[in-house]
């Protein structure tokens, strides 16, 4: 699609988005003026570093959707890698800091389960061992808003269709935290099967842990490689050219083995799945 | 595996042990194969319960009152138990349970001797203590009733499942095992065939002669009742049955942790534990007795009966308020078998005889952290163990309590000073506590990496060699090098282009596919 032909006609979001995408969208854009939210990104710290696409594709889905996105600078890391490896204390802080960035936001949205789940798991209970009345209040308040991308998405705002358009043949692979802490379900799979194009195959043993663990991977090399290659073996028997999932922490131990036996499968992030359109590059 | 007995303050570093077990195909085969059979027929008599969620909660909820008020509850038990002819001993450690078992053993004359055998019914408890091999000290051989700790007895092997000890055995191997050790005067077991029934079928001939014979047997227990005073053990096969009948005395070792309050309570934890441990609706034997029969000679069951209520840390546990829930267990395995880790590795490379998930919190606290230390780790928390645990211990989350215990262990004075990991840990805190620093760490990060960065046919750079600890990640996987800007670069670059800022605004001109 051409850009600047899609900026000239620029008169009406409906009609421009509308003649674009088809029917759904309008739709959408319809929902976008009633419901338009001031969305706060929480990037999370491997995700800005390491996988800065899958953030611009949160941006452009939510956005497309009518939502606005700001991104308070201030923003580092959950703590959830000092947590789970035992390393409480130097967690404390950066639980203060969430905090301080996000405690004005209106909804605040993260494109990894396991940092939310750190968050919903963990926070509270954080809190409360510092002894802090006014921190737990705080956290009370703001978790409630908080949301993992995919459900903010279906729950937040009852959505399935969000006029994607990906024709390729994709696995799902279900994150542990979205599964058994957020409780995601067959939300992320809703969403993908309402992409246009797109070829779902679902994986054997879904909700096998792939072997990555945060610091197990490295601690337990020897286990979590055999786990992982199991998780591999499921994504190849499905023959798609793309696992996809709601943690890039996941993806990028799954596609560190795929790239490492050179299988030509390539990990995608959903929300770079969503944010994909027709007429556009990929 | 050798006949070296499973002991927490020997053993290796579970990474290590883990290594030396995974190289073992066959192994992983059965543990593989005997994991999923039992999880599947779990999921399946589970699936049939509509109010499964709800007996989880009364499960839990049944546990966390009694351990609660467990001091009450172990004396009620020991008044009833006592009352209806049985004897309660106290032990404060395994030793103490030891001494007391083997002082008992002694002292359960037969025919005005010292009896030199007793038979078993499969006890993980007194596998804990290591109580054959004390007993085996005190010049008493043990023989093993359970089949599968008879196979591990007679294959010089140790258990590696809580509720299928020779789970990482197959048929064919077992049959093996038989023809070289079983012995019995009269009967030729050379010639073995190689069906469950032809197994099952050695295994009763050659235990039915001890059972027959033996006059004294130790058990363990999988409830008490504090309100009755009785002791409840559950089974599959029948030999349970015949150790708790046949002998003229009974030694039952119990952890503390054992006691349920009410007769009524077994209503709960009957259902949970054999649905939960090998996917049955109910067990085939629940045996359950009090005291002994006070009836003249002739009445039934042993004339002696005693319990050995061992604490073995457990109250230590009890006053680790994060961990306690630990204490909630019934023993069913069901973690085990769910655990991805356990599926790897099966159970010796937990170097207890309590492995998987539960393993991995119960052992290195009762060895009140002093060793096991590597055990916590043993778990990416996958939360699988959680999830079908029936009395709903929230093990990851006790997992990161003992972490985290650990830890302080070895940031403790100079510790932190020879430890890369402690130290790399806090360093990467530091940077996570400004924004500056983070943003300047993912620059140097970028070039630090370059070095180590190959291109790929489309350009971009991937990492397959890492030094140090990072070099478990290379082992099997590639990483992809970071990108040239970072997300928050991305963001506040688009913002300088769009004047408004405000991403409404920008949606005609970002919307899509520029990339």
């Amino acid at each position: 699609m051409d850009t600047e032909a899609r900026a000239g006609a620029d008169s009406s979001d409906a009609a421009r988005i509308g003649g674009i995408y088809g029917r759904t969208s309008i739709r959408l854009a319809d929902r976008k003026r009633r419901t338009g939210l001031r969305v706060s990104l929480f990037i999370t710290c491997y995700n800005d570093t390491l996988f800065p696409e899958t953030g611009k594709a949160v941006v452009r889905v939510l956005e497309r959707l009518g939502h606005s996105v700001d991104f308070p600078a201030g923003q580092t890391c959950c703590g959830q890698m000092h947590w789970n490896t035992g390393y409480q204390e130097e967690a404390f802080p950066l639980l203060k800091r969430f905090v301080d960035q996000f405690r004005n936001s209106e909804a605040v949205v993260s494109p990894s389960t396991s940092c939310v789940a750190m968050m919903r798991d963990h926070y509270p209970l954080m809190a409360e061992r510092l002894k802090d009345e006014k921190l737990k209040a705080e956290v009370a308040a703001l978790l409630p808003r908080v949301w993992e991308f995919s459900e903010f998405l279906t729950k937040k705002l009852g959505l399935e269709d969000v006029g994607a358009y990906y024709p390729h043949r994709v696995t799902y692979h279900a994150s542990c935290h979205g599964l058994r802490s957020l409780h995601v379900g067959d939300g992320p799979m809703k969403l993908l099967r309402a992409v246009r194009g797109i070829d779902l195959v679902e994986i054997e043993n879904l909700e096998q842990c792939c072997g990555f663990g945060g610091t197990f991977a490295i601690k337990n090399a020897e286990v979590s490689s055999a786990m992982l290659s199991e998780k591999v073996r499921g994504v190849l028997n499905t023959r798609a050219e793309a696992v996809t999932g709601c943690d890039n922490s996941c993806l990028m131990h799954i596609g560190g083995a795929l790239h490492r036996e050179r299988t030509g499968v390539r990990p995608v992030h959903i929300a770079e799945i969503l944010a994909s359109e027709e007429g556009g590059q990929r | 595996m050798s006949d070296t007995a499973l002991d927490p303050t020997t053993a290796p570093k579970f990474q290590v042990a883990a290594k030396t077990l995974m190289g073992d195909s066959q192994l992983r085969k059965n543990v593989r194969h005997a994991t999923k059979v039992i999880q599947t027929k779990r999921a399946r008599v589970v699936a049939e319960m509509p109010d499964w969620q709800d007996l989880r909660e009364a499960g839990k909820q049944l546990r966390q009152h009694t351990m609660r008020h467990l001091d009450f509850y172990l004396e009620q038990f020991e008044r009833n138990c006592t009352a209806a002819g049985g004897h309660v001993h106290w032990a404060k450690d395994a030793e103490d349970a030891r001494r007391i078992v083997v002082d008992l053993v002694k002292a359960s004359e037969v025919d005005g001797k010292s009896p030199t055998e007793v038979i078993k019914i499969k006890s993980m408890t007194t596998e804990e203590i290591h109580l054959n091999k004390a007993l085996a000290q005190a010049g008493v051989h043990a023989y093993e009733t359970d089949l599968a700790e008879l196979i591990i007895q007679l294959g010089h092997d140790q258990p590696s499942h809580i509720v299928v000890p020779a789970l990482h055995k197959n048929r064919a191997q077992i049959r093996e095992i038989f023809m070289r050790e079983m012995k019995l005067p009269g009967t030729d077991f050379s010639k073995l065939g190689g069906t469950p029934q032809d197994l099952a079928d050695a295994a009763r001939r050659f235990l039915r002669e001890k059972f027959l014979r033996v006059k004294t047997a130790v058990s363990g227990a999988n409830f008490l009742i504090a309100e009755t005073g009785s002791v409840c053990i559950v089974e599959s096969e029948g030999n349970g049955r015949m150790c708790l009948t046949l002998p003229e005395t009974l030694i039952s070792v119990a952890g503390i942790d054992k006691v349920i309050p009410r007769y009524q309570d077994l209503e709960v934890v009957l259902q949970l534990l054999p649905r939960s441990a090998t996917g049955e609706r109910m067990n085939p034997y629940n045996s359950l007795w009090t005291g002994v029969d006070k009836a003249p000679a002739g009445g039934d069951g042993p004339r002696n009966f005693h319990v050995v209520l061992m604490d073995n840390a457990r109250t230590e546990i009890l006053a680790d308020e994060e961990a306690r829930q630990t204490l909630n267990c019934i023993r069913c395995g069901a973690c085990q078998n769910a655990c991805p880790v356990y599926q790897q590795t099966g159970g010796h490379a937990y170097g207890s005889v309590y492995a998987g998930p539960i393993g991995a919190i119960l052992t290195p606290q009762l060895m009140e952290m002093h060793h096991a230390q590597s055990l916590p780790y043993a778990s990416s928390l996958c939360g699988a163990c959680y999830e079908v645990c029936p009395v709903k211990i929230n093990i990851p989350e006790v997992l990161i309590h003992l972490r985290n215990k650990v830890v302080k262990q070895q940031s403790s004075g100079l510790n932190i000073l020879v430890n890369p990991e402690v130290m790399a840990l806090k360093a990467v805190a530091m940077v996570f506590r400004s924004e500056g620093v983070f943003r300047a760490s993912q620059k140097l990060g970028r070039l630090a990496e370059l070095p180590l960065s190959h291109k790929d046919g489309q350009g971009v750079g991937w990492i397959d060699w890492l030094p140090g600890m990072l070099g478990g990640w290379t082992q099997v996987r590639d990483l992809r090098v970071m990108p040239k800007q970072t997300f928050r670069q991305w963001f506040e670059e688009r913002g300088k282009d769009a004047p408004g800022r405000r991403s409404e605004d920008s949606v005609g001109k970002e919307s899509g596919n520029e990339r």
